[in-house]
């Protein structure tokens, strides 16, 4: 696709003239083939680090929470810094899979299995964080209200358990989307294997499906529905984790603002992420038709826009630091963008407010390699923002008595980076054993795939 | 060997065999979407019933070319979802008003406002997961495995590039030559005849019997047992999943490896005095020895209350209820005089402090088993007793 496209008629989604049966064959052959060297050499590095996560997670178990730099007067640190990254990263997934699906965006069925895959994946790294952050992990079940030994509830009026509800909801509903979504995938794999395992592991998973049209008819509804569902759903989640800091009353998070700055950061984060990975696995995977540059161009426009929205709550934080007269508010953005910790905000600033700017443009937004930078710079300022809000703020607050600053240890960093194996090698994993793209949804929006209505006239 | 063994069973049931039992239906393909609508139409429009088109993908616009009432599996979501919500309104007010009222930062027991977020998310829950599982089990009536179109030529293309149709023999209007000519006449493709499947015992047919697939799910199973078994039942009681019942501390009646004498248990320094336990300055002291002080407590319901406690469990199972000497023991212990006894009553409330302190001749001390204070209410209580037995005139004047 040359350069100068045209806005004026709608872009085709898969590019050229490709027939069904090519589409299951590209959408099919990495569950059907031995995968090559490029995936295992990938799955090798992935797996590594997931292994030096667990490695210093053991330890944790071991020796406690002590291995890692929390301490007063940073009690959350990168546990929770981590938990609100990841959970951000998933909420691309469902926005692409639900929100630009009610609003009849074709383009997102490139792209809306692998975001919905990477939700499950991201909200299950990010589990494991408020799970570890707890200290005593064997205990969590206690996090849900269910009759124990004690007789007592847990306390319904704390942001906390919203968010045990809103995460496992969030994972729960998210899974049960992607698994309808795959059903008629699965069919088409299980009707398609000449491998006898294969065959009895797909005719397990789509349940039978035969593509009935009495079936299909309640199917989409439902879709439909999920859709309609997941939508609000995707921005209380975030909202509710912005309600850990925002019902609080730090300096720095006791502020009306977080609940819109959070979803509009999360979905940033997540297109961020989304992004870097499809642009591997187009290439990896010869997918370059399906997932097509005018799909990455539209991805960047919502980073732009998000990024945009991002820049705006930074600056209006400020603002009302100063039309607030609260001279403890003040303090906190002046140290944020001045203090010692100046070097995370301004990594935080420029990755997410100034280089996205930078897709203004329609040749930086067209441009594959330069929008892999892009996109990994804001994985790297997103994750920083975090750290800006969660560290500057405890750092100091009310009492500078009880000021202190936050060094992490080499845990924490093993943990981080075991988070990122978790995420790779269940996307690696996912990648190749089911239809990362969509077969059923692809199928329906290639160029005459559907009905004319030519005969209605004659 | 064993690789050459999977791989023959994997032939054997990959084969697809012409089926032998009855016809099931007659199916046709059709190659574009055009097509297909158009034989739907027909094939309603002739007054089939028990027909249905099979497509890769939804097809815009089929639902009216077969003539299908709309789905009625949005007002499932509803209703759930309204459970949802109401429940968890319900869950959340009977938890915290009804069953274990609890004070969170001075509010009340029941906040709606907070509630809010969890009934939101547990209405979404509820509709979500009801959406999908009446879908699958009610609507769609899967699994459905055993449907006689699986494995068929026919339902290997409708799932990849191809549109079917299918009219069942079931059909109250079915007549195989005139679903044959009407097929031929809209253009298909290909014409197939689909029959029932005849399942013996043990047929390798079904792809569901695959043996490695039966091994995987045998192998998850097992793990599965084992790992479950081994967590909660091993792992979860070894360091350090413990519940924190091994921690750096020394317990009482202990050894002690660290203090020379081996005790893990410390004697307070030389002439520590307890709070509240102020030694008696008369102790071992003969009667006359003793400073007479006023009994410290005043006489008030609360203090005879209490004296009449403490009296009725130290004092009574020697002295009687009363006072009388008359023992509870039944001479398994010397039985005291009584202390209605002029030599009792003549003394000083801190001479009968002195001998509940103290001990007297086989009375021992209770300085250890009672308190000061409610030493001090016992003899409060004696005074009561004794004045019931030998009240003065005065205290029968009537009003």
């Amino acid at each position: 696709m040359s350069l100068d496209a045209t806005y004026t008629r709608e872009l085709p989604l898969v590019e050229g003239k490709t027939s069904f049966k090519e589409i299951d064959d590209v959408i099919a052959r990495p569950t059907e083939t031995k995968p090559n060297i490029k995936w295992f050499i990938a799955i090798g590095i992935s797996s590594t680090a997931l292994l030096i996560g667990a490695v210093c997670l053991g330890l944790t178990f071991w020796y406690g929470v002590g291995l890692w730099g929390n301490n007063q007067p940073v009690g959350w640190a990168f546990d929770i810094i981590n938990f609100v990254f990841w959970i951000g990263i998933g909420h691309a997934g469902t926005l692409i899979s639900a929100i630009l699906f009610l609003f009849r965006q074709k383009w997102r069925t490139g792209i809306a299995r692998f975001a919905e895959g990477m939700t499950i994946f991201a909200v299950m790294t990010a589990g494991i964080f408020p799970v570890i952050h707890t200290g005593r992990p064997w205990l969590d079940g206690y996090l849900f209200p269910y009759p124990n030994q004690h007789g007592l509830w847990v306390n319904f009026t704390s942001p906390l358990l919203w968010d045990v509800f809103a995460v496992s909801t969030y994972f729960t509903v998210s899974f049960v989307f992607w698994f309808i979504g795959l059903i008629p995938d699965f069919a088409t794999l299980r009707d398609r294997t000449t491998s006898g395992i294969k065959k009895a592991i797909y005719t397990t998973l789509s349940l039978g499906w035969r593509g009935s049209n009495r079936h299909w008819q309640h199917y989409e509804r439902v879709y439909l529905i999920l859709a309609g569902l997941s939508t609000p759903l995707v921005l209380s989640v975030h909202t509710i984790v912005s309600f850990d800091f925002a019902v609080s009353v730090i300096p720095g998070w006791h502020t009306t603002i977080f609940p819109p700055y959070f979803v509009a950061g999360a979905i940033f984060s997540g297109f961020g992420m989304v992004s870097t990975v499809l642009i591997i696995v187009r290439k990896v995977f010869d997918m370059e038709h399906i997932i097509t540059v005018n799909t990455l161009e539209k991805m960047n426009k919502i980073l732009l826009a998000t990024g945009t929205m991002v820049g705006y709550a930074y600056s209006m934080e400020f603002f009302i630091a100063w039309y607030s007269g609260n001279p403890i508010e003040q303090f906190t953005f002046i140290n944020r963008a001045f203090g010692p910790y100046s070097w995370a905000y301004w990594i935080m600033f420029s990755c997410n407010v100034f280089f996205p700017q930078l897709f203004w443009f329609k040749k930086i937004r067209r441009n594959i390699p330069l929008t892999f930078v892009l996109v990994l710079l804001v994985n790297v300022g997103m994750w920083f923002e975090r750290y800006v809000i969660i560290v500057t703020s405890l750092t100091r607050d009310y009492l500078p008595s009880s000021w202190g600053m936050y060094f992490p240890t080499m845990y924490d960093f093993g943990i981080l980076l075991g988070s990122f194996g978790m995420f790779f090698t269940l996307v690696l994993l996912f990648a190749k054993t089911m239809p990362v793209v969509a077969m059923s949804e692809i199928k329906a929006v290639t160029e005459g795939a559907q009905p004319s209505h030519k005969h209605k006239h004659e | 060997m064993i690789g050459k063994i999977l791989k023959k069973f994997d032939e054997k049931f990959l084969k697809s065999e012409p089926r032998t039992g009855e016809l099931y239906a007659v199916a046709a393909l059709f190659d574009t979407p055009d097509q297909i609508i158009n034989a739907a139409e027909k094939v309603s429009g002739s007054g089939y019933k028990k027909f249905d088109v099979l497509t890769p993908y939804p097809v815009h616009g089929m639902d009216g070319a077969m003539n299908l009432k709309p789905t009625g599996i949005g007002w499932v979501g509803l209703i759930a979802g309204m459970s949802g919500t109401f429940l968890a309104f319900l869950m959340i007010w009977w938890m915290v008003e009804i069953n274990y009222p609890n004070i969170f930062g001075g509010k009340p027991y029941f906040n709606l406002t907070a509630s809010i977020p969890i009934m939101f998310e547990l209405t979404v829950l509820l509709s979500a997961l009801t959406l999908v599982g009446s879908l699958i089990t009610l609507f769609l009536k899967l699994p459905a495995n055993a449907n006689p179109l699986m494995d068929t030529d026919f339902i290997k293309r409708v799932t990849s590039d191809k549109f079917g149709i299918y009219i069942e023999a079931k059909d109250a209007k079915f007549k195989f030559e005139e679903v044959n000519a009407l097929f031929a006449e809209l253009g298909s493709s290909k014409v197939s005849n689909i029959h029932e499947a005849v399942y013996d015992i043990g047929d390798t047919n079904n792809p569901l019997l695959n043996i490695k697939f039966i091994g995987v799910l045998l192998g998850t199973t097992a793990s599965v047992v084992v790992i479950t078994y081994f967590v909660l039942n091993v792992l979860l009681f070894l360091p350090p999943f413990d519940w924190m019942q091994r921690q750096p501390k020394v317990l009482p009646q202990t050894q002690s490896e660290f203090f020379k004498d081996g005790y893990s248990m410390r004697k307070p320094v030389e002439g520590t005095v307890a709070r509240g336990f102020m030694p008696y300055e008369f102790n071992g002291m003969p009667d006359s020895m003793v400073v007479i002080t006023p009994n410290p407590l005043p006489v008030t319901k609360k203090v005879l209350d209490l004296g009449k406690k403490r009296y009725d469990t130290y004092c009574s199972p020697c002295h009687g209820y009363y006072g009388k000497g008359d023992s509870r023991l039944r001479g398994q212990f010397p039985v005291p005089p009584t202390l209605h006894s002029v030599k009792v009553a003549n003394w000083k409330d801190a001479n009968i402090y002195h001998v509940i302190t103290n001990g007297q001749n086989t009375m021992p001390s209770y300085a250890s088993s009672i308190s000061r204070d409610d030493r001090w209410a016992i003899v409060h209580y004696l005074r009561v007793l004794q004045r019931s037995t030998n009240a003065p005139e005065s205290d029968f004047e009537t009003k």
